[in-house]
Parts: structure tokens; sequence; C-alpha cells
């Protein structure tokens, strides 16, 4: 189904996912669904503290680094409503004092009803609220999410326009958009970085990216993500054709000169 | 009352009561780790010769072996690393790593240790220990059934302690550094005295052969000390008197009996009282305090007992739980954390990470701080902590108890148990359906009853044949260990352990089960999949196959965990029911040590589809890979195993890979001070952490040169990881890594 309204009206042979409870009260728990993808119960990786990670399903990119390729499909996973989601949580909640609830996918926005109503649904109950997105969304639709939103993630892929197209077969543009409504709204983001030798470690574009985040003062720090391939296999199991076999996660060194680029911007860098 | 007028008086200086002297005079600590010190030169250069030896021992297999003179407390003289530079002093014989002989225990038992090493029993010993005195072993297998003789073989029943010493006995070593010993030998004839005039019944007879033998070996630890030179039939004057008498008592322990685990106890907090005041009276520095620590460590990290092959098999990598419990909180609610604490853990770092002493802290939510970040911070450098959780233990075992072995909590000096291995309850569930026969030999094992005939394995009929199976492998299971512990107390009695007890202990008779997690997914797979046995021509059923999905345990889902809790609490209800040795009270665990390897080996196939011989998850572990959903689930999903129906420690190993725990050290600390907080507060009991690459083990199976001191937790111990066996190693490896998942 295609959605017409949705984020993804430009994306051309994408489909978006069907949300069934769009007609009636969003802020219905057992009305608004979502497809869920998995769990992940100690996510220590996506934002502050334990967190408990919620992968969505659906994603409008096709990063060929992608090591979650089999949340790339709309529509698949289990189809749940944000109570059974919030149920799951709370049998967590017990660890999750310092951290919170990551949503996470795929690309949560691609949902963002199922997405808003169970930020929303998580903030009520005082959980610490993390989006971890490409920002590859309208305002429009990410607004709701971002008003639940205690943070975000924002992962820009390159800052270089062919090359963020070259990887990922969306445009660059709309990320930006997106980064400067969290600049707008002041909103907290951390920004992360897939590093991967030979596709994004241009180091020109990356310098340029660095540069552009000194005018982000929400920005609170930066992560460096270094390739690996734990996620290949993946790939073979969907029949998707990989092509970063050779590819191998960038050298030491390699990150540690990166590193020093993004330092640039004036916040904390990890990796 | 000998002691300095500087400590704080109370009952403890009218009776035997070193809970009362604690609590009394000892000073929490909140700081934080900065005011500890590296090692001395001293005890770098003590410790660079100690690691050669273990080097050469390792090449060897064993170092050297006594062949003639059984072990006790008087068999060999004293003995040194090298004296000029030992703070600390006492080795169990009389070389460093040489091997003590306790064929008391059995003489066959020695024999085939020694021979596995290519040494010979000297034949004198051996006539002795077969004609003239009569062993522990000797004695069990007179007495044993047939049917405790068939559960053993057929491996439904591993490693019951019949044939090497029973240990999990834990003396209260303390006694010797606050009282002296005469003043101990003084209250052991005051309690001989009060059965003076008892009818001589066999109780009473029994008690006062008992005490008497505590006196004798009391009598023998003065000589053994007075050999180092030292006089110690009064209290410790100073903290390296104390370190030294204290050693020297769990020196005796372990000079005269090689029992599986020998345990330390609660000793850190205590000395640091004797501490605190020779650092007030500027009679001791940072750096000697820690010295003192540090050379302890490296004498418990000495002890060495002769295995045989077959224990070596079940209990992998030389190990000896000289568990020492740090941490904790006083009834009244103040940590029990002191600056030996630190100290004690600050070892890891001075002399680098080992499997021994089985350092455990028993984590509450309310320690300090300063405390919970060092602990972290020590677990992901060295992965050679477990955490014991005190909020649950403190309810029934006050906040005087040490840790037995790997969670077997117990009252210093007040209580101990007799340890009993463990039902392998997948096997059980095997037999329940085969009608009782082996699946493996064909044999008939258990009570002849009707195979099941159907073509799918129905839920409520399996769990009533299941039921009815277990009746009778808990009868028969503790009948074994009354038989065990009546001969173990005749024939090899802990003579020094016990008269560092109470007159009168609590004593529980401390059952366990493994494949906890297989019987579970087992009957989940049954009620929420289809299980179609498959049958070879006899009608063994010896394999199953199962047809959908089933919801594993492990995964935070009740429809099996709940599965799991009531397979703890029925097998618990059916071991209270039995009529134990000495009144004893039953409990049980589920803990499998490395023993899970052995277990998977000796089991056939599983309506879970887990195939004949793939070894069991660890402890209380879910199976290897069913728990997709990470390791809080994980944690989650074992916390809801009912303590109260497992009071003999319930064990769960956490591994997980650096990267995953967070992007930077303090947070990834934070972030597992938060992991442990959550399971202890939802109930978990016990967790070991190892935070460790799985690319670093491999490398260590191919390489362990390189990683002498690579230290990793397996289910309630640590262990040297190139000391496993490989098929242990390769167990290690496969098991759940939690790792990130960034999307």
């Amino acid at each position: 189904m295609f959605d017409k309204q949705g984020c993804c009206e430009s994306l051309e042979g994408v489909p978006c996912v069907h949300e069934r409870g769009r007609a009636q009260d969003a802020l219905d728990q057992s009305s608004v669904k979502g497809f869920v993808h998995s769990y992940e119960s100690m996510g220590a990786v996506d934002g502050p503290g334990l967190r408990f990670v919620v992968f969505v399903q659906g994603c409008p990119l096709r990063c060929q680094y992608c090591h979650n390729p089999d949340c790339r499909e709309p529509g698949g996973g289990r189809e749940l409503n944000v109570a059974q989601v919030m149920d799951e949580i709370r049998h967590h909640r017990n660890f999750l004092h310092h951290g919170g609830v990551t949503i996470s996918g795929g690309e949560p926005l691609l949902q963002h009803r199922f997405t808003a109503a169970l930020l929303k649904a998580c903030q009520a109950e005082g959980l610490h609220t993390a989006l971890d997105t490409s920002g590859f969304c309208t305002l429009d639709h990410a607004s709701a999410a971002l008003d639940c939103s205690d943070l975000v993630l924002l992962d820009i892929k390159n800052f270089d326009p062919h090359r963020y197209f070259e990887v990922t077969h969306v445009e660059l543009s709309t990320t930006l958009h997106f980064a400067e409504e969290l600049k707008r709204r002041n909103k907290p983001f951390w920004l992360r970085y897939v590093l991967v030798p030979g596709l994004t470690d241009n180091l020109q574009a990356i310098a340029e990216l660095a540069q552009y985040l000194t005018d982000f003062p929400s920005l609170e720090r930066i992560e460096i993500l270094p390739f690996h391939k734990m996620g290949e296999h993946k790939w073979e199991a969907l029949g998707y054709p990989y092509q970063l076999k050779s590819t191998l996660p960038p050298d030491p060194a390699l990150v540690h000169e990166v590193k020093q680029i993004f330092s640039k911007a004036g916040r904390p860098v990890f990796s | 009352m000998q002691s300095s007028p500087s400590f704080v008086s109370g009952p403890w200086q009218d009776l035997i009561q070193v809970r009362d002297f604690i609590q009394r005079n000892y000073q929490p600590y909140d700081g934080d780790a900065r005011f500890l010190q590296g090692p001395t030169d001293a005890t770098l250069r003590l410790w660079h010769d100690v690691l050669e030896l273990m080097k050469e021992e390792r090449q060897k297999g064993i170092l050297d072996a006594e062949t003639k003179i059984p072990a006790g407390l008087l068999a060999h003289g004293p003995a040194f690393i090298r004296k000029d530079l030992e703070v600390v002093v006492g080795l169990q014989t009389d070389k460093p790593f040489k091997r003590a002989i306790m064929p008391q225990g059995g003489c066959r038992t020695v024999e085939q240790a020694l021979e596995s090493y290519g040494y010979t029993l000297d034949p004198a010993t051996k006539e002795t220990y077969s004609r003239y005195r009569k062993t522990h072993n000797q004695g069990v297998f007179d007495v044993y059934s047939k049917d405790m003789r068939a559960v053993r073989s057929s491996g439904i029943i591993t490693g019951l302690p019949d044939a090497y010493g029973r240990g999990r006995i834990i003396g209260d070593y303390r006694r010797v550094a606050l009282y002296g010993v005469d003043r101990l030998i003084e209250s052991k004839r005051a309690a001989f005295l009060k059965l003076e005039d008892e009818v001589m019944t066999e109780k009473v007879i029994r008690q006062r052969e008992e005490i008497s033998e505590q006196i004798n070996a009391l009598k023998e630890l003065k000589s053994m000390a007075a050999a180092y030179g030292f006089d110690i039939s009064q209290g410790a004057k100073t903290a390296r008197e104390a370190v030294q008498w204290l050693y020297f008592a769990y020196l005796g322990a372990v000079k005269e009996q090689d029992g599986a685990a020998m345990s330390l106890g609660r000793v850190s907090t205590f000395l640091d009282i004797y501490f605190e005041r020779d650092l007030a009276d500027g009679i001791l520095t940072e750096s000697q305090a820690q010295e003192l620590i540090d050379q302890f460590v490296m004498k418990l990290r000495m002890v060495r007992f002769l295995r045989t092959p077959d224990y070596n098999e079940l209990f992998s990598g030389d190990p000896t739980w000289v568990t020492e419990v740090i941490g904790g909180l006083s009834e009244d609610g103040r940590p029990l954390v002191t600056k030996t604490s630190f100290r004690f853990l600050h070892t890891l770092r001075n002399l680098g990470p080992a499997p021994e002493p089985n350092l455990t802290v028993l984590w509450s939510q309310k320690l300090p701080d300063g405390f919970k970040d060092f602990c972290a911070l020590i677990s992901a450098e060295t992965s050679a902590i477990q955490y014991e959780n005190d909020d649950l233990m403190r309810v029934h075992y006050g906040d005087d108890y040490g840790i037995a072995c790997c969670v077997s909590a117990m009252r210093i000096g007040k209580q101990m148990q007799f340890f009993g291995a463990r039902a392998n309850l997948a096997k059980a569930m095997l037999y329940a359906i085969n009608g009782g026969r082996d699946e493996k030999t064909g044999e008939q094992i258990g009570p002849r009853t009707e195979p099941f005939h159907g073509e799918y394995l129905s839920y409520d009929d399996v769990w009533e044949r299941f039921d009815r199976l277990l009746d009778w492998l808990a009868k028969t299971y503790v009948q074994a260990l009354n038989v065990i512990h009546y001969m173990h107390d005749k024939y090899n009695y802990e003579r020094l352990e016990m008269a560092l007890h109470d007159e009168e202990v609590l004593r529980t008779m401390a059952c366990g089960v493994a494949g906890l997690s297989v019987v579970a997914d087992s009957f989940s797979a049954i009620r929420y999949a289809k299980v179609k046995p498959v049958r070879n021509k006899d009608g063994l059923v010896i394999d199953y196959l199962v047809e959908g999905e089933y919801p594993a345990f492990g995964n935070n889902d009740e429809r099996v965990d709940g599965i799991a809790v009531e397979v703890v609490e029925h097998f618990m209800a059916k071991l209270r029911h039995q009529k134990t040795y000495r009144d004893s009270v039953p409990t049980q665990s589920v803990l499998t040590i490395t023993s899970n390897v052995v277990y998977g080996k000796k089991t056939g196939s599983t309506p879970d589809g887990r195939k004949a011989g793939i070894p069991f998850a660890p402890g209380a572990n879910p199976m290897h890979g069913r728990d997709k959903q990470g390791a809080i689930s994980a944690m989650a999903s074992v916390a809801k195993l009912p303590y109260r129906d497992s009071l003999d420690g319930i064990s769960y190993t956490f591994s997980v890979v650096p990267s995953a725990l967070g992007h930077e050290a303090s947070e990834a600390r934070r972030n597992l001070v938060d992991l442990i907080d959550g399971y202890t507060g939802a109930g978990g009991h016990h967790i070991n952490v190892n935070v460790i690459n799985r690319e670093q083990l491999l490398e260590a199976m191919d390489h362990p040169e390189r990683f002498p001191q690579l230290t990793i937790r397996v289910s309630g111990y640590a262990v040297n990881f190139i000391k496993l066996t490989r098929d242990q190693q390769l167990d290690v490896i496969n098991r759940t890594f939690h790792s990130c998942m960034q999307c």
C-alpha cells in the first residue's frame, strides 16, 4: 500500500507501511498498531544508560552496509499494538533507571504514528525516550514523534550528497531538513556516523560535516560506529546482493583520524 | 581477654562471637578506590617466582606429588617460596605446589590420581589404607543399594562426593586470629564437659568423639604454626599477625582436607578492623596493608589438590573454590564495605586476574556507589568476580554468612552442608517417557512403567510420568547422600574445620539439579509446538522431532518461565519429604559448574530439539542461542526462579563483549552496575560477569602460552581459560555472548 500523504511520498517504489489505527484515536494504545521486527532488552550503546530497544520494521533507505536488512521491508515482523509493546517494556523496568527506551529499526519514522504513540506511552510512564533515525522523513510526519523524544540519535550516512545517494539510494537534503528541525526545537541529539572504508571514509566530507555541526547547540555528542560485518549473513539469507563482501572493518588509525576530524565540532566524540 | 583495649568491648569477649566483634568495631568505607596502592617490590618478586612455578606446573600437569605420607596438619614441616620476601608464610606440603595425598577419602582414588600423572603410591601406604584403615569410599560402597549404584553409573545422578572430599564446609578461620587457639580449646572442653552426664546414646557418643577430634586438631594447629616460629595460642595483636593467624587456620584445613570446595568465608571486613587500628597507630602503611593482602591472596592462589581425571572432567581447571565474600550490608543497614574490601578486589590488578580466591561480591542495592563502581571496573578488566544478592540472602542468613563453593550461603561457624552434587532432570524426563529405561543403553534404571506409546507427546501425560519418576529419583538421591555423609563423618571427618564451628550447627542436605532450561523448553515444546518421538526398533524413544515454534526459557516469556519455576518448586517439594541423615534440612541448587558439558554428553536427545550429547546450558542459564531478546530478558527469566525453593543457590552466567556495555568506560561501568542492580532487584540470586571477546578466547585456545592468566567465569567459579578441557573451551565459546545490535 502506498501512502500518498505519508513521508514516503517522494520515495518512488518504496511502499509505506499501512497503519491500521490511524482513523481512531492515535493515543489509544490498543488501537495503534505497528510492525515490530524484534526487541533488544540490553541496549547499552543506543542512547544513555541501559535501554530497551524496539526495532521496528521498514526502512526507505537502502544502505549498502545495513546490518539489519531484515528490517527493511514494511509489513514484515509482528504486528503489535502499543499496549503489547508497553507490556514487554514494563517487564524490564527494573533495569532502565538510568536508561530508557530507544525506538530503532528499520526507520521508526516510517511508522511515525506508531512510533509517536509508543514514545508517548513511554514518557507517560517516566521512561527516557530516544529515537534512532536517519532523519529521512517529512517534518510533518516527524513532528509528533519528536514531541515525545527526549533524545534523538541522528544517523547521517554521509555529507557529500552524491555519496549519500550512493550509500542510501535516497537524498541527503531530507535528513538535513530534519537536522535543522532539531536545531529549531533545541532538541538534544547525538550524531552517529557509520565509518565504512572505501565508502564513507571521504575525509573532506567528514570535515565539512564536522564544521556544519558546530552550528547545532543541542548536539550533545558524536558517535563513530565502525563498520562490521555481523549483518552479512542476513543479506545472504534474504538473497540480497551484498556489495561489501571484501570490505574490512576500519583500521584503528582511520577511526582515530576520523575522531580527530569530528572533534572539531566541539563535542565529545566516541567510537 | 588478651586483645588490645582499643577494641570496643562486648559479648564477643566472653563468648565465641566473631560477628559481635565485627559489628562493634568495623568502620564502613564509602569512598572510592583512590587510596589503593600498587604491589610492593617484594610482592612482585615473589609473584614472579610463583608465576614461573605455575608455568612449569601447567606444562607438566602437576609440579610434584607426595607418594607416601598421608596429608595432615603435621605431615610436612615448614616450607617457603622465598622466605626473605614472604610476609605471610605457610605451604600445604614441603614444597610449593607439591600435592598432598589424602587416602582416608579413598585409597584407590589417590592411586589413580597419582598414576594419571606418572607417580606410584608407596606400597606401605597403600597397604595401610587397603588392609588396616578403612576409607570413606569403601564405607560408601559397602552400603550402596542397587538403585544407588544404577543412578550413579547411568549418570542421572552425577558428581556424588563418594570418591572425593565433600567440602563446602567453611571453618570460621577468623576465630583463631581473634581468640587464639587456647581459648578455642577451652571452649571446646567446656562443650565436652557439658555432655559428661548424658545418657550415652549414639548421638552423644558421636558428639563427644567429634569434640575430642576437634581439640586434637586445634592442638596440632598450634604445633604447625610453632614450626613456622609463631605462637598462635593467643589472639593476634597486629594486622600482620591477624592475617597470619587466619591463614594458618585456613592452611590447616587445606593440609588436612581436599574437599571439593575449601572456601575461606568472610574475612576482609574482619581483618580491616586490625588494619584500621594499626594504620591509626602508625605502625602500618597503606602499602604494607596491601602487601599483606596481596601475599595472603597469593597463598590462596597456590592451594592445590590431587584430583583424578574423572574429577577434572567434571570440575575442570583445578578449582579449589577458595570463596571469599566481600561487601553486603549489616542487619542494621550499614554497608559491610571497608577499605579491605577494596584491597581484596585490588589484588586482581596488583597480581593480575586469577580464578582463585573465588571473589564473591555480596551485592545490595544499598552498597556505596564508590564500591559498586570499583566492582564494575574490576569485573570489566578481569572477568574474575561473581555477584550474589545480599538483599535476598540476608533475610535467610543474617549478616555474617559466607558462600561455600559457588552459591551456597551459610552462617559462618554456625552452619554446614552435606554437599550433594546434582540430579540430571533432563535425563529424568527421558526416563519418564521411556518407562524408566535409559535412553542411551536401554537398561532399566528407574522403576518399570508403561512407556509412552502415542504419536505426539502430550503435556499432561509427560508431566504425570515425570512427576512419578521424580518421586523415585528424589528418594534414591537423598538416600545415597545419607550413606555418603554418614561414611564421610565416620571415616573422613573435617575435625579442624568443625573445630572452628559452634558445637550445635545447622546442617543442610544440599541437593541440586542440572538441565533446568532443557526441561522447561522441552515441556514448552510439548505444549506450544508438536513433539513427535522417534523410536528405535526396540521401541525406545531415541530422538524427538519438533514441529512448529515454542517459547524458550530466557526471553522473559511467562508461558515457559512458569514451567521452569514449577519444576524447581516441584522437585524441592519432593526433596523436603525425604528422611535425611543427622536431620539435615534439604535444599537444592540450580548449578552445574562445568559439569553441564558432561551432563550433556550423558543425555540423549530431548523434546526441546536438543540433540544427544550437546551440552546443557550452565546452571540456570537459558540454552545457548535461545535467549533471542538480549541479556536483560534472559536475566528477568532467571530471576523468576524462586530462591526459597533453591536456598542452595541459582547460578547464572552472563557474558558480554566489552563494546556492548557502552561507548565509554565510565558509562560501561554504570551500565554494568545497573544490570546487577536490576537483576538483583528482580530477585536474581547469582550472576557471573564475563566481559570478554569471543575472538580472544579463540586465540587463547590456539596460543595458551600467551594467556596464562586469562580468567573466565563459568557457573559459580572462575577458571584459567587455558586449563579447561577442549570440550569445555568450545562450550564457553559457543555460549551466548551478548553483543551490540546497532542499527
